[in-house]
């Protein structure tokens, strides 16, 4: 029956080009869509999976989280259709999907903010400037508060973070420009080892994810962060407007070829159509509406280049 | 156990004896201490429990068991999970039974006592004791790239497979050991050949403590988080798993109980996932009960 079904749209959609798969399609499709990378965007793509299981319960989204790099690594082998991201690709991982003959559209998501972290008993860290930061993460550490700022306690400093093989942590670096951090530090992969190390620890410091600050704001105060123009506190607002400086992109990468089949095309609109309405729900920052548009026009260009 | 039984009478319910009980300190000091570490052991045990029955019993219901994942805490459910660890047991138990066994009789019953026997036996002794990533480590090498069976159910099967099958073997051998030499000699002595003495006799007298090792490795396999991580048991599904359907993707139990604990909302690391643990433990505690059950049922029997 379903394959009978599955024949007779694959059949439908050669024939007719005009109808592209508008997100939400009324015609019924089936098929299994492989899906890995970042840890950070995969509970997004679990969100978007949930409600597009409405309109297609027979479209099967596999979906993995291997972190950004070990997803792209899939993605350019051919193994996956779409790869999650929390950074753009790097050349060397898009020199190695070129190789394999992989071409793929870049579609951003959503925006996480990057949150740094204390203890709420540290209530004298409110705010860091880019040098005091390099003082603090840097190859020689800070061990006590006023090595970081005169005007601190000489507490001692412990810092609880993501592990070196994670995406937060890549991005922290890039961002403050420091090549080799200090590794005195307790590193997890799992963030909410970092909270309770944080919350039950006076004088930590970390940071993770948005989301994760969100759900423990009662527990942990955020620090606010001075990129050179002033303190800003991190929030939907200024990770918006982009005043906030530890404000990362998401994405998914979209490989071309798989967009011809009909249920990733609709997977793919789906997508775009439907991430402003649960992407709060799952603690990231939501796209300003005319850079969706320029999102969803993407993928529509993507899905009819396919065909 | 003949010597201890002379010195102290076990206990009579109905002919009034006593067993000595120990009269100087010395001797109840270590009862006492004796005593204090089984109940380490249990205190942990249902401290255990009761924090998890407690966390996760309010999540319990028909809908946890029959929904898919969700983002919301109150709809999310182990369908997925559930029915991928039900196919994983049942590929599991087919692959390991013949293999498991066919490799204990012919340790037991036919190989030769020379050196490579020995040797083989040190190896499959030795492989029941490495670690079970190592077990995810060689069926992501071999599986999904070499052989390329992909991320799909039989790459997960066959690692916990693989996993498991050393202690099948170890336990089969140890319960054709336990069969009386009477019965071999006895159905060699009526013109039995030896592969009729083994597959008719010995075998089936066997059986009962075979299936009481095979149901125990089984639910060690159903418990096994990381090897199926690592030979690429995906995190999110909102599809079922059924035992032929052996190119899908799949996701476990365990797998789910990982995902949810990672996830930022409380309700999801507590509830959520205590709840899942509930059902593990259940499926676990029916599985042990069932080998319990098989063994004392033989054990009437005979």
């Amino acid at each position: 029956m379903a394959l009978v079904l599955t024949l007779v749209l694959a059949a439908c959609g050669g024939d007719d080009p005009a109808t592209p798969g508008t997100g939400g399609s009324e015609e019924a499709l089936s098929g299994n869509i492989e899906i890995d990378g970042s840890s950070t965007v995969g509970p997004l793509t679990e969100a978007i999976n949930e409600e597009y299981s409405v309109p297609q319960p027979d479209v099967v989204v596999n979906l993995g989280t291997s972190g950004t790099g070990g997803g792209f690594e899939r993605f350019c082998k051919g193994e996956t259709d779409v790869s999650n991201a929390s950074r753009p690709i790097k050349d060397e991982e898009a020199a190695l999907c070129e190789t394999a003959g992989i071409e793929f559209t870049e579609v951003r998501v959503g925006t996480d903010a990057l949150t740094m972290v204390v203890n709420p008993e540290t209530d004298y860290v409110t705010c860091l400037t880019t040098e005091q930061l390099i003082t603090l993460w840097g190859p020689d550490g800070a061990t006590t508060w006023d090595q970081v700022n005169p005007d601190f306690p000489a507490d001692p400093i412990e810092i609880f973070a993501p592990g070196v093989d994670s995406g937060t942590y890549d991005f922290f670096n890039e961002t403050l420009e420091i090549e080799e951090p200090r590794q005195d530090f307790q590193a997890s992969e799992d963030d909410n080892v970092i909270v309770q190390g944080i919350q039950g620890t006076p004088g930590a410091w970390g940071y993770f994810g948005f989301a994760f600050f969100q759900e423990n704001a009662d527990t942990l105060t955020a620090v606010e962060y001075d990129a050179g123009e002033g303190c800003v506190a991190p929030s939907i607002e200024t990770a918006q407007d982009g005043s906030y400086g530890f404000t990362r992109p998401l994405f998914i990468y979209l490989k071309n070829e798989s967009l011809s089949r009909p249920e990733v095309a609709d997977y793919a609109t789906f997508y775009v159509q439907t991430v402003q309405d649960v992407i709060e729900s799952v603690g990231y920052i939501p796209e300003p509406e005319e850079d969706l548009a320029a999102a969803q026009t993407a993928v529509e260009e993507a899905v009819a280049a396919a065909k | 156990m003949a010597v201890a039984t002379s010195e102290r009478p076990n206990r009579q319910v109905d002919g009034g004896f006593r067993a000595p009980v120990g009269n100087t300190v010395r001797e109840r000091f270590t009862q006492l201490v004796l005593f204090l570490a089984t109940c380490v052991a249990l205190v942990v045990l249902v401290t255990l429990l009761v924090d998890i029955v407690r966390d996760g019993v309010g999540g319990l219901s028909l809908n946890f068991l029959t929904q898919y994942t969700s983002r919301v805490a109150e709809n999310a459910g182990i369908r997925a999970g559930l029915t991928g660890t039900l196919s994983l047991m049942v590929l599991v138990a087919l692959m390991t039974f013949p293999l498991g066994v066919g490799a204990a009789l012919y340790l037991e019953e036919f190989a030769p006592r020379n050196r490579w026997t020995r040797l083989l036996e040190a190896n499959i002794n030795n492989l029941a004791g490495v670690p079970s990533i190592v077990y995810g480590l060689l069926g992501l090498s071999v599986f999904v790239f070499f052989l390329g069976f992909g991320r799909s159910l039989i790459t997960g099967a066959l690692t916990l497979t693989l996993l498991v099958l050393p202690v099948v073997i170890v336990a089969s051998r140890e319960a054709l050991r336990a069969v009386p030499r009477e019965i071999r000699d006895g159905g060699l002595a009526l013109g039995a050949t030896p592969l009729q003495v083994a597959l008719r006799q010995t075998l089936p007298a066997a059986i009962p403590s075979i299936l009481t090792g095979m149901i125990l490795s089984l639910s060690r396999a159903v418990g096994e988080t990381a090897p199926i991580l690592v030979a690429g048991a995906v995190g999110s599904r909102r599809a079922d798993n059924e035992p032929w359907n052996l190119s899908e993707a799949y996701t476990a139990i365990p797998i789910q109980i990982f995902d949810f604990v990672k996830r930022p909302q409380e309700e999801f690391q507590i509830q959520v996932a205590s709840a899942a643990i509930i059902v593990l433990m259940t499926l676990l505690l029916f599985m042990n009960s069932a080998a319990i059950i098989i063994r004392n049922r033989y054990a009437r029997n005979r």
